[in-house]
């Protein structure tokens, strides 16, 4: 599946949840589900700064797509990853690069796009896509 | 029975003096809980400072005016309603800065011509960055050396050990008199004298303990205290230092600029006499203002009765919140101010802090501008409930039963 078409699967998921209540309960879900990064990568490079929970990113080619697997000590904040990375993951970097995140606005978690919240998810989708930017200039 | 009803609040009609508490968030009426971070603004204070722009918004000190002259004799009578709610012996003594990191970084800044190599500057364990860092900036300009002064699991400053740490070297102490973090209230009526014995003079944060407990300068005798407007109940931007005249008379200035002077020609500059030679460029004037209606506001409902009823909120929310499964409290200080910092076993406090918001509370969350207490119980962040005179028990019910319904969703 595209990026487009994974992002809209997800919309479709969030839709059938009437209040935030649910919704959170789902996220926390999908935080467990997260494909987890090693133990061994969990170190200084792969830490995204957030300002109150920790995140971990790791990416690598397989083929010519790119997989990502991630950590985070905050059970919402792993949630937001998994969405993510379901999102990015198995993809082309240069599809990853195009995309968009309005998803995450659609699904009701607008507030967590805010740059001055303090939960680094900005700079999370710009971790990924930097990998992305590093893997496709390996592949040119 | 007379002092009973002088002490008892009227909760509901103080309320009604704070529009942004009838707000709703996420659906649910606000509980507002971070006070700490923050005090919310009374009416009065907010309809002071539509009136000075509605009527007499002007430059102070040099205009001849009506306006100028209206403006001038209000920021002027803010100082002095500072002056007496600290009870400092001259309105002089008082200086408006932006803040209590304002005040500590004049402070700082100033003493790089009283510290050179080798001296020491003593600071808490329990600080709050903007108490640390200035210091560590005069330590690298001037080869000082700073100590810190460790405090036990409870919270508590190990008065053995600062005993220990002060010498001759000794020329600065700095601490909170209550921590942002954990709310202890340190014995500064304990901590300044020692560090007098060794000639070294004190500043203390006054961030958190102005807006609860009736602070004396002169009695204290602390050479230099801080104050922020927004944390009890002013706007934000404002805030004081107080300083001892023969401190601020020897302390250079901070910056140049227009007010700050007597007499300027390309050849040399004089400066002006307190307090103005801390306030260079046109001040905060509406600030200023504001910052004494605040405390006009904060007198009409009393110290002693605010002290008391929050404590009443503390020691309710603490019973209540110790039944929650997993509850783990840090800062058990005997003396302390109406803050709960806290963690529920395998919650992190970013998430509660997430769903908290979406029940309506607004509760601080992670590590307060305080790190060093963080790595101290090896704990990323805390979550802080912090009360005001306007919170209730019926909020304090909302919020417990809000942290179990997160609760049982993360855990």
């Amino acid at each position: 599946m595209s990026i487009p078409e994974i992002q809209k699967e997800i919309v479709e998921e969030f839709s059938m949840f009437d209040d935030w209540m649910q919704r959170y309960e789902y996220m926390i879900e999908l935080g467990k589900s997260l494909p987890l990064i090693k133990e061994e990568y969990k170190t200084e490079d792969h830490i995204i700064k957030g300002c109150q929970s920790k995140v971990w990113v790791h990416a690598e080619l397989e083929g010519d797509e790119l997989v990502f697997t991630a950590d985070s000590d905050a059970i919402i904040t792993k949630g937001i990853i998994a969405i993510l990375i379901r999102a990015f993951s198995h993809q082309k970097p240069r599809d990853i690069i195009e995309a968009d995140t309005k998803f995450i606005d659609e699904i009701g978690l607008k507030e967590h796009l805010s740059p001055t919240r303090a939960n680094g998810l900005v700079s999370m989708i710009k971790q990924l896509k930097l990998y992305a930017v590093a893997y496709q200039t390996q592949l040119n | 029975m007379c002092v009973m009803e002088k002490t008892m609040l009227d909760i509901a009609t103080i309320r009604k003096d704070f529009p942004i508490l009838n707000r709703k968030v996420n659906g649910n009426p606000l509980v507002y809980f971070d006070n700490a971070a923050t005090s919310q603004t009374p009416k009065q204070v907010i309809d002071t400072i539509v009136d000075y722009y509605s009527r007499y918004n002007a430059n102070i000190h040099r205009g001849v005016h009506a306006l100028a002259q209206e403006a001038t004799e209000a920021y002027e009578g803010g100082r002095k309603k500072i002056q007496q709610f600290f009870n400092a012996a001259h309105a002089h003594e008082i200086i408006f800065t932006s803040g209590t990191t304002h005040s500590i970084n004049l402070v700082a800044n100033g003493f790089t011509a009283f510290v050179g190599k080798g001296d020491e500057i003593l600071v808490s364990a329990m600080e709050h960055h903007s108490n640390i860092v200035p210091w560590q900036m005069l330590c690298e300009r001037t080869g000082a050396v700073l100590k810190v002064i460790p405090m036990d699991q409870d919270g508590v400053l190990v008065m053995e050990e600062y005993e220990n740490l002060l010498s001759d070297k000794t020329k600065l102490v700095v601490c909170n008199h209550v921590s942002n973090a954990l709310g202890t209230i340190n014995p500064i009526e304990e901590i300044i004298p020692m560090a007098h014995e060794v000639g070294a003079a004190v500043l203390v944060d006054g961030a958190q303990s102005s807006p609860h407990l009736k602070v004396d300068v002169q009695r204290l005798d602390v050479d230099f205290y801080t104050a922020s407007a927004h944390k009890l109940y002013g706007p934000t931007g404002i805030g004081m230092l107080y300083g001892k005249q023969e401190w601020l008379k020897k302390l250079p200035p901070y910056q140049g600029g227009g007010e700050m002077i007597a007499e300027v020609t390309f050849a040399k500059t004089t400066y002006a006499d307190l307090p103005y030679k801390f306030e260079a460029g046109t001040p905060n004037i509406c600030g200023g203002i504001a910052f004494g209606a605040a405390i006009d506001y904060l007198n009409s409902i009393g110290l002693e009765a605010i002290d008391r009823y929050e404590h009443e909120l503390l020691a309710y929310a603490t019973e209540k919140l110790s039944r929650i499964e997993g509850m783990q409290f840090y800062g058990k200080a005997k003396q302390k101010t109406a803050v709960i910092s806290f963690n529920i076993r395998g919650v992190h406090p970013y998430d509660m802090g997430t769903l908290l918001d979406k029940m309506g509370i607004a509760v601080r969350t992670g590590h307060h501008c305080a790190q060093p207490v963080m790595d101290f119980f090896q704990i990323p962040g805390t979550i802080r409930a912090s009360f005001s005179f306007y919170n209730t028990k019926e909020e304090i019910d909302r919020f417990a039963e809000a942290l179990e319904r997160a609760r049982q969703m993360l855990v």
